[in-house]
């Protein structure tokens, strides 16, 4: 299932197929609906498409799940992007005073992205990405869930492989969907680590004592660090890449080093030898040598973009738009088998249209029959033509992750009609 | 005399009730405003006497239709109906302490002279904050020494440690109850003025909670403990067992704490929303939502309720507005407001389509800041730069005096010659470009950044060219950059001291001086168009741009014409809602 398989020349023709028989329209929609505990939830929602030839249309609003449904297959948008929950439909914004149009709420999300790494993976550059150095972004969602969970007390994440060379991250638990610009950015920067452009060496400087969260970060990619860093990037091995490493010690330190690796050339050893010189130094200078965890963290640590965390109108790409250039769907990923995750297994859009066309087994056809009474026939179909497909798995794993946020609503709506009955 | 009347509704705005005979008005006649220093509030709200000629004078009518008459709308609206009970509650009782919450507006009768003295003195006050905070580190001993003077000499409160235990305006003397109340009303009027837009407010809340931190930090912690007990501030502190079970965590996520003093401290656990800045910057621990706040750390929650309720109130103030704001005769005067208390801002193009694309790179050599040429050369090597850049240089470019046409003919040619064809980029980039020289969107947001600008907020990151190379760039490197253009060691030295004591923007002066052989530059920089001008004039006032411009200019016209149709066009079938959402897509469209 190779994604040469995917001519996007073909997307025309896919697309309608697509959002016909595939899209899960009821999970998208039960998911922004938020159990309809906000009114006008859904209906404030700004929605952007982008279709054929680039041609971007913004501020796109629907006041059902079926309006969306007949929209969306009569647009055939290439990537749909999902904006904020404004303070009246966007569809009718510039029918509203100016100014009193605004962005109220919006998911607390990140975008991770692996051109942000080009200076440390010497595999790929640019747009492409290969199993070598997504290990950066099984690292980068390691340490942003446990952050997000523990020190924020975050809870219903869900992560998003993008469809080509990144990963995003939707916070949406209640809290975070009302947090303030400022928040958001404050949250941005406790997050970051790695700063400065290309006008900087040395990027991270770790303050002393280390941070607990950052302790725990360490903790993540020293799982990682030795088989990525030093066996899959080589950063130890040419000459070229051993100098952008020592370029991080300080001065004294490297020149030892240089001497020291002429003799040695295992990526192992000579890494020990710079632990080694760490611990030295901090057995002998003052505070706040940390050198070794500062290249590490330099290689590996999560970089994100902030501007995209920041604004609360800010638009990203949505969960099962399609890539236009890879044609992979943008599917969810179920972190209990992140390590696993291989961002060349995603479906594609050729694929999955391919799968409907197979003979249907008996199996499948058993298993639809148990809800014949259920559903009406049409979203029978639609359930029944998903599940066929290799899109299943991602959809299950979206199921599970609403029934999560499903919980939480009962709560919130309980709490209201309880109070209603105390009036 | 000439008396249109100003009737205030119900609903706060004001309605003209007879304007318009045309006759000059007595103001006029005797080359004075009769009604300077005489109006109290009560009669001026009643009967609002507008002159209209007045209006093109700001300076008299800074007071009168900016100052009281809003001043007023902003009492009435937020005490309303409790009005009363506050007019019975002594002034002295307010200002029983140095420090403020600036919770009551100020409801006595003030002459308009004073007025305008309080509101400039205030503007000085926090102008010099703002200087400041570029050149010392916040609270260093000289950033307090040197807002110490300011404070004395502006006549503001500046002995923090004042008595708190007399509160009575006779025992802390006539003199500085003076201080505290020019404080007080000050604060107010500013508020007026800087609640127009979100730039001003932003400016002003910035600066006004340095000024709260700084007069935070020069109490005893007994007159802080006063201080928190009299405006009702409390915070939630955790029991000994939970400071046990996190002991370890607490003292290395806060410098404040070592093993022994944990013990000894209170620690206030509150949502992480309510310390930002300590958040932000990594220095608190923080677990499920919350902070765990050392007592010696206060200030921040106390900072953080101070700003919410400024940045509330000015919100609120704001809306109150609208009135003032739609009147067409009052904008001019409040724009004139508002710019001369930012600054400069380098957006007024008197030299605009004075400079050539061709002398761009002679330019740049000659007379860019350092930011900007680093800007410049590697949108050269990549034909390409990202949103922030963009941003920051193409701002520039507009203030030393390119048309739009001139830019987007500019970046159109650069960036095709990367990776961007013509087409993508009319789609993805030339909004933006528009948007910056007004044509989309409001003109205010995009005015040129000041250096504060470009070294205080979105700092690069990875494949990002722009910020302030004495800010953003590794010593190393700078190093090198000066090496390179020739700046004697000794000067590279002084340079590198500079910048090592965070003073960036005179090292980057020193750095003009340098390269200008000019030994006591007599101007302050703040401003990459600034440096610009200055080098310009130091180069020969400039004539080299008109020297070097007639022959290139007439081609350049030609061209730049030719450009313009296209973006007309362009621009004209961009429908109107475009223009507002141009902001929103120029961060969408990011190096899509
Ligand atoms: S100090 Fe100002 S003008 Fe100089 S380089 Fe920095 S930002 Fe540019
Ligand atoms: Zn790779």
């Amino acid at each position: 299932m190779p994604s040469s398989d995917y001519d996007p020349a073909s997307l025309p023709d896919l697309l309608p197929l697509y959002y016909r028989r595939l899209f899960p329209f009821s999970q998208y929609y039960r998911w922004l609906n938020y159990g309809g505990v906000q009114k006008n939830y859904f209906q404030n929602r700004e929605f952007s498409f982008t279709l054929k030839d680039d041609i971007y249309v913004r501020y796109q609003s629907f006041t059902t799940q079926n309006e969306l449904e007949k929209e969306m297959q009569k647009m055939n948008p290439y990537k749909i992007d999902i904006g904020a929950i404004y303070s009246h439909r966007p569809n009718q914004h510039n029918t509203v005073k100016s100014g009193t149009f605004q962005a109220l709420e919006k998911e607390l999300v990140f975008d991770i992205d692996m051109t942000d790494y080009d200076d440390v993976r010497s595999c790929c550059s640019a747009a492409d990405i290969c199993s070598k150095c997504w290990t950066l972004m099984t690292i980068a969602i390691h340490i942003l869930d446990r952050a997000l969970r523990e020190d924020f007390g975050f809870q219903h994440l869900l992560w998003v492989y993008s469809g080509r060379r990144g990963v995003h991250c939707w916070v949406c638990d209640e809290a975070a969907r009302k947090l303030s610009v400022a928040a958001r950015s404050a949250i941005a920067e406790y997050l970051s680590l790695v700063k400065g452009g290309e006008e900087t060496v040395k990027k991270v400087v770790l303050t002393d004592p280390i941070h607990p969260s950052i302790r725990e970060s360490l903790s993540v990619v020293e799982r990682y660090f030795s088989q990525y860093a030093l066996h899959e990037q080589e950063i130890l091995g040419r000459k070229e890449s051993v100098d952008k490493v020592l370029a991080l010690v300080p001065e004294d330190v490297r020149k030892d080093l240089q001497q020291s690796f002429q003799n040695e050339k295992k990526p192992e050893t000579r890494w020990k030898l710079v632990k080694d010189q760490a611990t030295r130094k901090q057995a002998t200078a003052k505070k706040g040598q940390h050198f070794e965890k500062e290249i590490m963290l330099q290689y590996c640590y999560p970089r994100l973009d902030v501007n995209v965390s920041k604004g609360v109108n800010h638009l990203l790409k949505s969960p099962f738009s399609v890539h236009p250039k890879t044609g992979r769907i943008s599917v969810p990923m179920d972190l209990k088998e992140l390590d696993t995750f291989d961002p060349f297994a995603v479906p594609t859009i050729s694929m999955i249209c391919e799968e409907l066309d197979r003979p249907r087994t008996e199996e499948e056809s058993e298993d639809t029959k148990e809800k014949e009474n259920e559903k009406d026939a049409a979203e029978k179909r639609k359930i029944r033509d998903y599940k066929r497909t290799s899109l299943a798995k991602y959809v299950k794993y979206f199921d599970q992750f609403l029934d999560g946020m499903a919980r939480t609503w009962k709560g919130e709506l309980l709490r209201k009609s309880d109070l209603q009955k105390e009036f | 005399m000439y008396r249109p009347k100003v009737r205030i509704l119900s609903n706060l705005s004001m309605e003209v009730v007879n304007n318009g005979r045309g006759t000059p008005c007595q103001a006029e006649q005797e080359n004075k405003c009769p009604l300077y220093d005489k109006v109290s509030l009560p009669e001026l709200v009643k009967n609002v006497i507008v002159y209209p000629r007045l209006l093109n004078n700001p300076l008299c009518l800074a007071g009168l239709s900016w100052g009281q008459l809003l001043h007023h709308l902003i009492g009435k609206m937020q005490f309303g109906s409790r009005r009363k009970k506050i007019d019975t509650s002594p002034q002295t009782e307010l200002y029983g302490h140095a420090l403020q919450f600036y919770v009551q507006p100020p409801l006595e009768n003030i002459s308009l002279s004073e007025f305008e003295t309080f509101a400039v003195d205030r503007v000085k006050l926090l102008k010099t904050i703002e200087n400041l905070g570029v050149s010392y580190v916040k609270l260093s001993e000289d950033y307090k020494k040197k807002l110490w003077n300011e404070s004395r000499n502006l006549n503001f409160p500046y002995k923090l440690e004042a008595s708190v235990k007399d509160e009575k305006k006779s025992q802390i003397g006539q003199d500085e109850y003076e201080k505290r109340r020019k404080d007080h009303i000050s604060h107010f009027i500013l508020r007026l003025a800087y609640c127009q837009t979100e730039d001003l407010r932003r400016w002003f809340i910035q600066q006004e909670v340095d000024l709260f931190r700084y007069r935070f930090d020069g109490m005893l912690s007994d007159q802080k403990r006063e201080f928190l007990h009299r405006n009702n501030l409390q915070y939630n502190t955790i029991t000994v067992e939970e400071k046990k079970s996190l002991r370890e965590q607490l003292v290395i996520s806060s410098y404040a704490v070592s093993g022994v003093t944990v013990e000894s401290q209170d620690f206030y656990k509150v949502p992480f929303q309510d310390a930002l800045d300590l958040v932000r910057t990594r220095k608190v621990y923080l677990k499920a939502g919350y902070v765990y706040i050392p007592h010696q750390d206060i200030v921040t929650i106390v900072l953080n309720d101070f700003r919410t309720r400024l940045s509330k109130a000015l919100a609120l103030t704001a809306r109150s507005l609208p009135a003032v704001h739609s009147d067409e005769r009052l904008q001019p005067l409040l724009n004139h407001l508002s710019h001369a208390y930012v600054g400069q801002d380098y957006s007024i193009q008197k030299n605009v389509g004075k400079i050539s694309l061709e002398q761009i790179d002679s330019l740049s050599g000659k007379s860019f800041p350092l930011c900007m040429k680093q800007l410049h050369q590697s949108l050269r090597e990549n034909h390409h730069l990202r949103h922030g850049g963009r941003m920051q240089y193409g701002l520039f470019l507009k203030g030393i005096g390119l048309s739009l046409e001139q830019a987007l003919q500019f970046w159109r040619s650069e960036f095709t010659r990367g990776k961007v064809d013509a087409d993508k980029f009319d789609k993805a980039y030339a909004y933006s470009i528009r948007h910056m020289f007004g044509k989309e969107g409001k003109r205010t947001d995009y005015t040129p950044y000041s250096c504060m600008k470009v070294i205080l907020s979105n700092p690069p990151s990875q494949g990002d060219h722009h910020g302030c190379p004495f800010r953003h760039s590794d010593p190393e490197l700078l190093k090198q950059k000066l090496q390179f253009y020739k700046v004697s060691p000794s000067g590279i030295s002084q340079i590198l001291e500079l910048v090592k004591g965070m003073h960036y923007q005179l090292a980057c002066q020193k750095y003009f001086e340098l390269t200008h052989n000019f030994e006591d530059s007599n101007f302050s920089l703040n401003h990459p168009n600034q440096y610009f001008i200055e080098s310009q004039r130091v180069l020969g006032g400039g004539k080299d741009i008109k020297r070097e411009m007639e022959a290139p200019q007439r081609s350049q016209e030609n061209s730049a014409a030719r450009g313009s149709t296209a973006a007309r066009e362009a621009a004209a079938n961009a429908s109107q809602d475009l223009a507002e959402m141009t902001e929103d897509l120029d961060s969408f469209f990011q190096d899509a």
